[in-house]
C-alpha cells in the first residue's frame, strides 16, 4: 500500500497530463493537475526548511567539526523565518489601515528587507564573485593542450575569450568590416553554427531520455523515486 | 622563470585577478561596442511596442547573477517604459520580487515619476512551481495570482482588468540566470501559443548555449551576458540619448575588467602551456 497509492498517483497524474495536450476536452484536467503541482513545490519550501533544520541541529548535537557554523545557520533561518511570517515592523496596508498583518513583508526598511539587502544579496553576491579567482587560478593549472581535441578546445576559447571583448576588434580591425575572420565574427559564426549544432543534438537526445523515462515512470517500471524498499 | 611559474602561489594569480578587475573599473574604461544581430533583434522587439502595448517582464535571477543580469533587466525596464508600455512583473524565481523593486525603484520612480502603479505597472510576485506557474498562467493567471506582491487583490488592480492569461500579452520578456528561466518560457509559453506573443530573452553566459537553438522562430533575440547588455545599452544610448547617463552604462562600463580579466586568462593559459611542456621536455631528457 506504501509503495501502490504513489504509484497509481504518479501514473494518474502522469496520463492525465499527457492526455490534457492531445485531447482538447481533457485541457482543464491538466491546468487543474499543473495548479496541484505548484501547490506541492510551495509545500516543498516547508520540507525543505524542516530538513535543513534537521542536518543542521544534528551537525550540532553530534559536535561535528564545523558545528558552530550549523547553528548560524539556524540561528539566521529562524531568525529571518520568524521576521517574514510575524512581519516585524511592517507597516499595514494602506487599503486596510486596520489590519496590522495586511502590509508587504519586503516593504522597505523593515527588518525583513534589511536582512535581505545588507545580509543576504552581499553574500550571495560575494560568493559567485569568489569564482572568478578560481577560475583563473584553474586556467594556469588545467588547461593543458596535451591533445589535439584539448589544442582545438584552447584555441577556441581563445578566439570567444578575444571575440566578446573589444580586444578582438581591435586586433583584427585592419581587415574589412564584413571579414568572416574578424576576432567579433568569427566567435559569432562558433556560436552560431557549432554551438547550435552541438546543443541542438544534447537537446533532442535529452528530449527522448526525458520520453523514455517519463514513461518508464508513468507505467510503473522505474520506482527509483519511491526509494529503497524497506 | 620557469621554477617561479611552475611553484606559483595561488594567491598572486587570485591578486592578478582582483586588479584585472579592479583597475579598469576604477578607470572606468569603456570601449566602442559592435551591435551584434542578437542584439538587435531584441532591441526592435521592443522597439516596434506601441503605447498601452502589454509587457511581461519576467525576473528570473537572483544577487549572484545581479552583476551580469541588472544592466540589461534596468535597459529593458527603461526601454519598455519609454516605448508607453503596460509593464507586467513577475518572478519565477524566490528572490525575483526583490529584484523588480529594485528596477522599479531605480528607473521607473526616477526616470517616470507620472507612471502610476497599478495602472501603468505592477508587480505580481513569486510564486513557486516553477515551469509550473508558467504552464497555468498561460491559460488562466487568476489561478495563481489572486494577489499583487504588495498583497492588493489583483481585480482592484485597474491594469489587471481585461487580463486573463499570457495570451493577453503582447510580448514576454525574460531576464533569465538558469532554471527556470528562458528557456522555459519558450518551451511552456512560446511553444503553446506561438502566434500571441513573441519572447525575447536577457540570460547569462553560460546560459545563452541550451538558447540557441530557439533562435530565431521561437526567441527571436537575446541578449547574452554583459556583452549583450553593453550592446544593448548602446543602442539604448544612441536611440534616447542616454549616453553619459551612468544608470545606462554600467554594462559598458564592466566591460573594461572583462577585457583585462579575458586577457590575463589568456595569458594564464599560454604561461600554464609552457610550464607544462617544459616540464614534460625535462623528463623526456632525463
Amino acid at each position: 500500500m506504501k509503495r501502490t497509492i504513489p504509484l497509481l498517483i504518479t501514473s494518474v497524474g502522469g496520463i492525465i497530463l499527457i492526455l490534457s495536450f492531445f485531447i482538447p476536452f481533457a485541457q482543464e484536467w491538466g491546468e487543474t493537475v499543473a495548479v496541484w503541482f505548484d501547490i506541492l513545490a510551495g509545500i516543498a519550501f516547508i520540507l525543505g526548511g524542516g530538513n535543513l533544520l534537521k542536518t543542521q541541529l544534528k551537525k550540532i548535537s553530534d559536535r561535528k567539526p564545523g558545528w558552530g557554523y550549523a547553528g548560524v545557520t539556524v540561528v539566521a533561518f529562524l531568525a529571518t523565518l520568524y521576521v517574514g511570517i510575524a512581519k516585524v515592523g511592517v507597516p499595514p496596508n494602506e487599503q486596510y489601515p486596520d489590519k496590522a498583518w495586511s502590509g508587504d513583508y519586503q516593504a522597505e526598511g523593515t527588518p525583513f528587507w534589511w536582512a535581505y539587502e545588507y545580509g543576504f544579496r552581499p553574500l550571495v553576491a560575494t560568493m559567485f564573485a569568489m569564482l572568478a579567482f578560481y577560475v583563473a587560478s584553474a586556467a594556469f593549472r588545467a588547461f593543458r593542450a596535451k591533445n589535439l581535441e584539448a589544442t582545438l578546445l584552447l584555441g577556441t576559447a581563445f578566439i570567444i575569450l578575444l571575440g566578446r571583448t573589444y580586444a578582438g576588434v581591435w586586433l583584427t580591425s585592419p581587415l574589412p568590416d564584413d571579414s568572416p575572420l574578424r576576432l567579433e565574427t568569427f566567435s559569432d559564426t562558433i556560436r552560431d553554427v557549432f554551438t547550435t549544432i552541438g546543443t541542438r543534438a544534447i537537446m533532442i537526445g535529452v528530449a527522448l531520455g526525458i520520453a523514455s523515462t517519463s514513461l518508464k515512470i508513468i507505467l510503473g517500471v522505474d520506482r527509483s523515486y519511491l526509494g529503497a524498499r524497506e | 622563470m620557469y621554477e617561479l611559474l611552475k611553484n606559483l602561489d595561488r594567491r598572486w594569480i587570485f591578486l592578478m585577478m582582483l586588479l584585472a578587475v579592479l583597475i579598469p573599473l576604477l578607470l572606468q574604461w569603456t570601449f566602442p561596442e559592435k551591435i551584434s544581430p542578437l542584439t538587435r533583434n531584441t532591441f526592435a522587439e521592443i522597439e516596434r511596442l506601441q503605447p498601452g502595448d502589454k509587457v511581461l517582464l519576467s525576473f528570473d535571477y537572483d544577487p549572484s547573477s545581479e552583476g551580469e543580469l541588472s544592466p540589461m533587466a534596468t535597459s529593458f525596464v527603461y526601454h519598455a517604459a519609454k516605448r508607453g508600455a503596460k509593464l507586467y512583473f513577475m518572478a519565477l524565481w524566490p528572490v525575483g520580487p526583490q529584484m523588480v523593486e529594485e528596477k522599479i525603484r531605480q528607473v521607473i520612480r526616477t526616470e517616470f515619476p507620472d507612471l502610476k502603479y497599478g495602472e501603468d505597472y505592477v508587480n505580481l510576485g513569486y510564486k513557486s512551481g516553477y515551469e509550473g506557474v508558467i504552464k497555468v498562467i498561460v491559460t488562466d493567471i487568476r489561478q495563481l495570482y489572486t494577489t499583487d506582491s504588495h498583497g492588493n487583490n489583483i481585480d482592484s488592480i485597474p491594469m489587471m482588468r481585461g487580463v486573463r492569461s499570457l495570451q493577453d500579452m503582447d510580448l514576454i520578456v525574460s531576464v533569465s540566470a538558469g532554471y527556470a528561466g528562458a528557456k522555459e518560457w519558450v518551451m511552456y509559453a512560446k511553444s503553446a501559443y506561438p502566434d500571441k506573443f513573441n519572447v525575447i530573452a536577457g540570460c547569462t553566459g553560460v546560459q545563452a548555449p541550451p538558447l540557441l537553438p530557439y533562435i530565431p522562430r521561437q526567441l527571436p533575440g537575446l541578449v547574452a551576458a554583459i556583452k549583450g547588455a553593453a550592446e544593448y545599452e548602446s543602442l539604448l544610448g544612441d536611440q534616447y540619448g542616454l549616453k553619459g547617463n551612468p544608470r545606462y552604462e554600467e554594462g559598458l562600463r564592466r566591460m573594461g575588467p572583462q577585457l583585462v580579466a579575458h586577457l590575463l586568462m589568456i595569458a594564464l593559459i599560454i604561461a600554464g602551456n609552457v610550464v607544462y611542456f617544459i616540464g614534460r621536455r625535462k623528463e623526456q631528457a632525463r
